[in-house]
């Protein structure tokens, strides 16, 4: 997570509590507003097993008798089914619970991913310079000239096609893992470039490699700690990012299966049933979808800001 | 400039080659093409022979050297679903999407540049803070969420009831909140006018642009609060530059300081984005093509996805890749000759 309080280890509350960051925190209420619900949607996405009335993946669950039934401010609600059921008679809520548990996991999971190959390659090129710098940056640039969810669609269609879709589905999560965090690492390497190519001439760099430390410990442990406030703030952006891609490629089919539904395989589902008259199977998780995003990226923008003082103008 | 020109016309043409090579690798390993050809009866030592007629028991440079020979030439085989030409297939879908972006390109370059410099002139305007909102919430909405949003209310309609329906401001609400959702959310219409070759225009007749609004609005809504953001974000540094306080100074007038004087080096960053975001689109219109049915190639390419129709796969990825290729190119090109303080030579191309 990329909030304040909880990436910091409590030896360094006190520093935190007099940071410009928590100061500018306790007085932006849209900040506040959006971590609130962050974190609500996190917990219950991860609690979900102890707060969702039903089981989804339990098979006996699909009942075709109570499906399409609307949420309960609508005619003809079942009440046993706070916000309706979908198309196979699964208790909305709790099949959204769920699904945004994956859609969550898969987005952090693709982030870590991204993080780890593009800090790499982004130290890499900016420390060493030369032919590596050459070589990773241009990659960076064409695979960024192709646009992240190109790529992504691309690798995910390829992927299904020579697998075979029972193998795919399978191993989903995992797949879309690989396959958002393969396809947005440019985007770190850059930004963590940029930040080392600002950093390697300072005096604490040369003054480690009088000392005679070895390149890899200067990079990781001296250069990179001072290039951490720009990682935090595109963090955000690209966990909005690669939730967003997540659904977009479940939702062209390419990513979470029926049976362990997304967000966007949710809204896909749904979608089919829209024309009938059943709004709900598609909109609703389309709400919640939306709720999530926008206070990541709110966040992601008020982070920006207060760390970025030189973007920073009214 | 000429330099450049062949470093940049060089670098375009390893990239293709690197396409091509993942293209065709795709192409090597997916599925048996005499399996394609022949039913299950016919006995092992003829399949052999086929697979020696046809060369795929040659290596893998000689059969792509083969592939690209014929890839050159416009060449890609023919397509497992369509029996016909990749290529052909590929010429007949593209009309439609080329259609479909440059509707929504116009709809950006209509709203954008007045919005994003207004934004910027007046940042602290409620109007201003309407349009930032609006914007953050636009990036988060998914482009195929829009779209079906836009569906929900303008094709199918919705009921609002929220109000009592008894008093008269009550209806009045009621009816000023509902839709009655006739816009059309299927295809491209019945009534297209042909143009020339595969090129049937939707942009001649009333029903055709009645079957364009939706998806053009639904392709520019993910890119529209990005320029926005954009444009302001550049305008606004711009408008702190010395040449501007000074244009202002000399007592032109503000219209033209801003519209003239700003917008000139404002527009420079936008070119850059713009180019690579018309590249992005054409991944966007893969998903806006699937919501609503547009006959377009990013539909065409997820059916073929769906069928496992390997060669239009292939001719896709390389199309798609010479879109993204040329695009590229002409944008650097532009931006060389608008912006002349780039040495052209010592950049890296």
């Amino acid at each position: 997570m990329t909030t304040p309080t909880t990436t910091t280890a409590p030896s360094r509350w006190e520093r935190l509590r007099d940071s410009y960051l928590w100061y500018s925190f306790k007085r932006d209420r849209t900040a506040q507003l959006c971590f609130a619900v962050f974190i609500c949607l996190v917990i219950a996405a991860f609690s979900a097993p102890l707060l969702a009335p039903t089981n989804p993946y339990d098979l006996a669950q699909i009942d075709i008798m109570s499906s399409e039934l609307p949420p309960f401010w609508v005619e003809g609600a079942d009440e046993r089914f706070g916000l309706g059921t979908d198309a196979q008679g699964r208790d909305l809520l709790s099949i959204i619970l769920y699904g945004t548990r994956v859609s969550l996991l898969i987005g952090f999971g693709a982030v870590i991913l991204q993080a780890l190959l593009g800090v790499t390659f982004g130290l890499m090129a900016g420390y060493l310079g030369g032919r590596v710098d050459a070589f990773l940056m241009r990659l960076a640039d064409i695979q960024l000239s192709f646009s992240t969810l190109m790529v992504a669609i691309v690798v995910g269609a390829v992927v299904k096609a020579t697998m075979g879709s029972a193998f795919y589905s399978q191993y989903a999560v995992l797949m879309l893992v690989l396959i958002i965090g393969l396809a947005e690492w440019p985007q770190y390497a850059r930004t963590v470039r940029a930040s080392v190519l600002a950093e390697k001439n300072k005096e604490y760099v040369d003054a480690a490699r009088v000392m005679g430390l070895r390149s890899k410990r200067i990079m990781f442990r001296h250069v990179l700690p001072n290039t951490m406030s720009p990682i935090f703030v595109i963090s955000t952006v690209q966990i909005a990012n690669a939730i967003i891609s997540e659904a977009a490629l479940s939702f062209l089919g390419l990513g979470m299966p029926e049976t362990h539904p997304s967000l966007g395989s949710l809204i896909k589902a749904g979608f089919d049933y829209i024309q009938s008259g059943s709004w709900w199977i598609t909109l609703i998780p389309g709400a919640v979808l939306i709720v999530l995003v926008l206070s990541i990226n709110l966040l992601g923008d008020w982070l920006r800001d207060v760390m970025n003082p030189r973007l920073y103008k009214g | 400039m000429i330099a450049f020109l062949i470093k940049r016309l060089m670098h375009a043409v390893l990239v293709m080659f690197v396409i091509s090579v993942l293209a065709f690798a795709i192409q090597d390993n997916l599925g048996d093409p005499v399996q394609q050809m022949v039913g299950q009866s016919v006995p092992e030592s003829e399949r052999e022979a086929i697979r020696e007629r046809l060369g795929l028991n040659d290596s893998f440079l000689v059969q792509y050297v083969r592939f690209a020979k014929n890839a050159v030439q416009g060449d890609f085989g023919d397509s497992y679903f369509y029996r016909e030409p990749a290529l052909e297939v590929i010429a007949r879908h593209l009309p439609a999407t080329l259609e479909l972006v440059f509707a929504a390109t116009l709809i950006i370059v209509i709203f954008s540049v007045p919005i994003g410099v207004y934004s910027a002139i007046k940042p602290r305007s409620p109007l201003s803070r309407l349009f930032m909102g609006a914007s953050i919430i636009g990036i988060s909405i998914p482009v195929f969420l829009t779209a079906i949003l836009l569906i929900q209310i303008f094709s199918i309609g919705i009921t609002i009831t929220l109000f009592p329906e008894s008093t008269s401001w009550g209806a009045w609400l009621n009816g000023l909140l509902s839709t009655e959702g006739n816009m059309p959310s299927f295809g491209r219409g019945y009534n297209l006018v042909h143009v020339v070759g595969h090129w049937d225009t939707n942009l001649a007749t009333w029903n055709g642009l009645q079957h364009l609004v939706l998806p053009a609005v639904s392709l520019a809504s993910i890119m529209l609060p990005l320029f926005i953001r954009l444009i302001r974000a550049e305008m606004m540094e711009v408008l702190q530059s010395e040449y501007v306080k000074y244009a202002r100074a000399k007592g032109i007038s503000m219209r033209r300081v801003y519209f003239v004087h700003a917008l000139k080096n404002t527009m420079l960053p936008v070119i850059t984005v713009g180019g690579v975001q018309i590249g992005t689109m054409v991944a966007y219109t893969i998903l806006t093509e699937t919501v609503f049915q547009w006959p377009g190639m990013g539909l065409m390419f997820l059916d073929a996805i769906n069928r496992a129709d390997i060669p239009l796969i292939v001719t896709y990825l390389m199309i798609v890749g010479v879109i993204f290729v040329v695009t590229n190119t002409i944008v650097d090109l532009i931006y060389g000759f608008v912006n002349p303080t780039v040495k052209l030579t010592g950049k890296p191309a």
